[in-house]
């Protein structure tokens, strides 16, 4: 939706630009708007370009004294429009900011994932949770220089609304000293060179409007479609909290492998005998914690338990318990629980 | 002799300069004549700069219509030919 309608007199004579007696317009103008000129450069052109908008304006009053309270009611309404301006691409790259937070937690889970699927020897598993982070990663990426777009539109725009302002107050000034001094043929030149001052810095704001709202339009779209991307699963939404594929194949892995363990602890109680019942319990506390570990840190805990142990035990009855022989000689080549090991 | 950057507000320029200016801005219309974009972008951005350079910004609260006016820093060419139309992008 524009934001800054275009109001296109019913008539479309061009007479303004030559009826204006402040700066006169060369003839050739004339045909310039049509697109038939000689060369005249661009900026020439488009300064007669916004002449002719201001005097087909002027061109519509009966009053010259009606066109600046009609101008100056136009420009409270753009100052309107230029602050809401502001303030809807605020909006969206909060939306955006939003966006990449979430884009970067869920490039941060599936990083954490693939490295955990690859601690479980499953790379088809990290190939795919990287994937997804490289595509998470890209969308990052463009949001990121989108971001820095909406930012700068978001400058520019504040910038143009306080110029506004100011040109509507020193409007507003110029406009009560016409009208009180008033005498017909001064008044038109001075209305004439304020209202074209007034209402070029009116088509300029009027522009910039349009071109944030076209980039904030842009982002609303891609942000929706990120937005749909993340519903869908696909993104992975770390935010939503619901368990991705990925997830549950890694929590389903890490049960299984806990079931593995706690088959091969019960098979070493066994096969131990009812002596070793005090170490398998101790077996036990270690291989929870151990469940999601690599194989050297569970080694590295067996051995610091294995050195706990006669500490602990030998203190009162000193008896001569089996361990106590062999903590420095657990071989490293010592499976991932080496008290089983020793338990069999 | 007032030039303005739309979206960056007007600058005061002096006469000297204009010759200059003329120059690059035949640069800038053959580049939209020959369809060429990127010798646009490199004669509008050098054009942008050199008005930057020599001018001066004009107090906020002035109400003085330009004598030229430049296309904003990232127009397209296809923004630029629009604005060169009497009905194109500026808003009534």
């Amino acid at each position: 939706m524009r934001l800054v309608a275009r109001a296109r007199p019913p008539s479309s004579r061009l007479s303004g630009l030559s009826s204006r007696p402040g700066r006169p317009v060369p003839v050739a103008a004339k045909k310039l708007m049509k697109g038939t000129a000689a060369r005249m450069g661009v900026m020439k052109r488009v300064s007669l370009v916004f002449k002719a908008k201001a005097n087909k304006a002027l061109d519509k009053m009966e009053d010259p004294r009606e066109t600046l309270d009609y101008s100056y009611q136009r420009q409270l309404e753009l100052l309107t429009k230029v602050r809401r301006g502001v303030a809807d691409v605020a909006t969206s790259r909060k939306r955006v900011e939003l966006q990449m937070n979430q884009l970067q937690q869920s490039s941060t889970k599936l990083d954490d994932q693939a490295r955990k699927a690859l601690g479980m020897g499953r790379e088809d598993l990290a190939r795919a949770a990287l994937e997804r982070k490289a595509s998470a990663q890209g969308q990052l990426n463009d949001l990121q220089a989108q971001y820095a777009q909406l930012q700068g539109e978001e400058e520019k725009l504040t910038v143009a609304s306080q110029r506004l302002q100011s040109k509507v107050d020193a409007f507003r000034t110029r406009k009560e000293t016409i009208k009180a001094t008033y005498t017909a043929a001064e008044a038109q030149t001075r209305i004439n060179e304020a209202f074209s001052g007034i209402s070029e810095e009116m088509g300029d704001v009027g522009m910039a409007i349009q071109r944030a709202e076209d980039k904030t339009a842009q982002m609303q779209a891609r942000a929706g479609a990120i937005d749909e991307l993340m519903a869908s699963g696909a993104l992975d939404d770390a935010i939503g909290g619901r368990r991705d594929d990925i997830q549950s194949e890694l929590d389903m892995m890490a049960a299984s492998s806990d079931v593995e363990r706690e088959l091969s602890r019960l098979k070493g109680e066994i096969t131990a005998g009812a002596p070793k019942q005090l170490e398998g319990g101790a077996n036990g506390n270690s291989q929870a914690s151990q469940a999601t570990q690599a194989q050297g840190q569970a080694q590295a805990q067996g051995q610091a338990q294995a050195q706990a142990q006669p500490r602990s035990e030998g203190a009162p009855y000193a008896p001569p318990a089996p361990q106590q022989a062999r903590p420095a000689a657990i071989p490293v080549s010592d499976l991932p629980e080496p008290q089983d090991g020793e338990g069999s | 002799m007032i030039v303005r950057i739309l979206g960056e507000g007007q600058f005061s320029v002096d006469e000297a300069a204009t010759a200059g200016l003329n120059k690059l801005d035949t640069v800038l219309e053959t580049a939209v004549e020959h369809n060429d974009e990127t010798a646009f972008s490199t004669a509008l951005h050098g054009l942008l700069a050199e008005v930057r350079a020599l001018g001066s910004p004009l107090p906020a609260d002035t109400l003085e219509p330009s004598d030229l006016i430049l296309p904003h820093q990232d127009s397209s060419m296809d923004e630029v030919r629009k604005l060169l139309t009497d009905d194109g992008l500026i808003p009534g």
